[in-house]
């Protein structure tokens, strides 16, 4: 969304924000939007994620539609992560990259249903959106692809809500058109729910099986209303931005911003999965290759917190004998754990599992230890194809 | 505790006219900060300055440093919170009480300086 109500302080309003407002939700800027924090409780919001189902407004985020002959070249050119596998109505997770390696922007690229490598749909975060649309400009104009990519900003005609949780399927099942049930993960497929027209995904970002459904602005409030009655019985909620990112640092899914931004890498951020180094040339591609063969000199690294202390954002973090070696991106109390949990750089050397180390917290050091992460996994997984 | 008597500080904290003193934080706080989840007190026996830091609370989303609203010593901590710290959201004047302090300054002033519950509340954006 990027057409929209203004709010005071110059904040956007996505087209569910009066809905927020009337629920009681605790409103706050993120990324230049007003939205949702919390509803009442971000905990009781986590936990029906994790054991239910949550709903979330997530029509901040933005849309790029690419069609053309061209299409394909260029979402290659864009993402780390090859899409050269993806058959239509397939998507994929990636970071963007620019030359010299650093993170544009994570994304999700679907490659449309219809003909092949005919059309892609990027989906980028708020606060990148004028960043990365600019980016995609630039990348084409340079490929010479200005005559055989249609680009397309979509997100003020592109509202998103995501419904996630183990109960978010039998939830949708009932009232969507196409069998939700024979999508995989990160496949896409343009249906109905409760006959108004979306297209939806099976995709995520909380660690749990769930869905992020496209709708059109004036159709939000139908859609939002209707899932959430038809959810009731099942145990679905509305969930904030709140209980979204401790749902996410759970699931160590980075946050653009936090754990991955303009100065750090995907190697860096253990995001070398999505990075497809074999693959034809693409922005970033020679800095990332030279990276990983000199090594790294940093990478994120989970921790937990040996005491009740709740690591945050930006606080310190030193090896064992109190000397600095890095920084918390983000941090906090992890429901599920019952404790504080963070991610920070730290150099390859002081980053094993099981390393003893202290988070500075208000200037006193609290002990933590290195961790296996992510720190929650769901015990059923849906099909994987995303990777 | 009945808030209409108490005292409030402008940082969100309330203590009850009495030796030992109760303190505690507003409803006001606590539901600005949402779900508490740990809470760091001194120990007994640590004399406090009026306006000095004594602690945290760390709800799922922020943490909030704790000032003394008056000048006194610890007495007794409230050792329930260590395991049910959203005692102080469900029961911020009573449950969710944090320390108590015998009184060592000047306590009229001391209370005179702090607000009551109407001007605290209109100050806090009520």
């Amino acid at each position: 969304m990027s057409e929209h109500e203004e709010g005071t302080g110059g904040l956007s309003h996505t087209p569910l924000h009066g809905l927020h407002e009337a629920a009681g939700a605790r409103m706050a800027p993120f990324g230049g939007w007003d939205m949702p924090i919390h509803y009442g409780s971000i905990l009781e919001e986590h936990q029906a994620t994790r054991q239910a189902a949550g709903l979330f407004d997530l029509s901040h985020m933005g849309e790029f539609l690419m069609s053309g002959p061209g299409a394909f070249d260029l979402v290659s050119l864009l993402i780390t992560n090859d899409p050269a596998p993806l058959d239509p109505g397939q998507g994929l997770y990636s970071p963007i990259c620019r030359d010299d390696g650093t993170i544009i922007d994570d994304i999700i690229v679907y490659h449309l249903p219809g003909p092949p490598r005919a059309r892609y749909l990027l989906v980028v975060n708020a606060a990148n959106i004028g960043k990365d649309w600019a980016w995609v400009q630039a990348v084409r104009d340079e490929a010479g692809l200005r005559d055989k990519v249609w680009l397309e900003d979509q997100s003020a005609l592109t509202a998103l809500i995501a419904i996630q949780g183990p109960r978010a399927e039998e939830i949708l099942i009932p009232i969507t058109a196409e069998p939700v049930e024979s999508l995989g993960s990160f496949e896409y497929a343009e249906t109905t729910v409760g006959r108004i027209p979306v297209n939806i995904a099976r995709t995520g970002y909380t660690g749990e099986d769930g869905f992020e459904i496209f709708v059109a602005p004036e159709q939000a409030i139908t859609l939002w209303t209707l899932l959430l009655d038809r959810g009731k019985d099942a145990g679905l909620r509305p969930v904030g931005l709140g209980a979204r990112d401790t749902l996410r640092l759970e699931a160590r899914l980075a946050l653009y911003g936090n754990d991955i931004d303009d100065t750090t890498t995907p190697l860096e951020a253990g995001l070398a999965r999505w990075v497809k180094l074999d693959k034809p040339r693409f922005w970033g591609r020679d800095a990332l290759r030279r990276q990983k063969e000199a090594g790294l000199t940093r990478k994120l690294v989970g921790l937990t917190m040996a005491d009740r202390a709740i690591p945050r954002a930006h606080y310190l973090v030193a090896n064992a004998e109190g000397v600095e070696i890095g920084q918390v991106t983000s941090g906090g109390y992890s429901p599920t754990l019952g404790k504080g949990i963070a991610l920070a750089y730290l150099p390859p050397a002081q980053s094993a599992v099981g390393t003893a180390l202290q988070v500075i917290i208000r200037g006193q050091p609290h002990p933590a230890i290195v961790v296996k992460t992510p720190f929650y996994r769901r015990t059923t997984v849906a099909k994987e194809i995303g990777s | 505790m009945n808030p209409d008597q108490l005292r409030f500080a402008g940082s969100h904290e309330w203590v009850s006219d009495g030796n030992p003193a109760t303190v505690g934080i507003s409803h006001f706080a606590q539901d600005q900060l949402g779900d508490v989840v740990f809470v760091e007190l001194p120990k007994v026996g640590t004399t406090l300055t009026a306006g000095s830091p004594f602690g945290s609370v760390e709800s799922v989303k922020t943490v909030s440093d704790l000032y003394a609203p008056i000048s006194g010593r610890v007495t007794a901590v409230n050792e329930a919170l260590v395991s049910t710290p959203e005692l102080v959201n469900s029961s911020p004047y009573d449950a969710g009480w944090l320390i108590k302090l015998e009184p060592t300054g000047d306590l009229a002033a001391e209370l005179g300086a702090l607000k009551d519950r109407a001007s605290y509340e209109a100050g806090a954006g009520h």
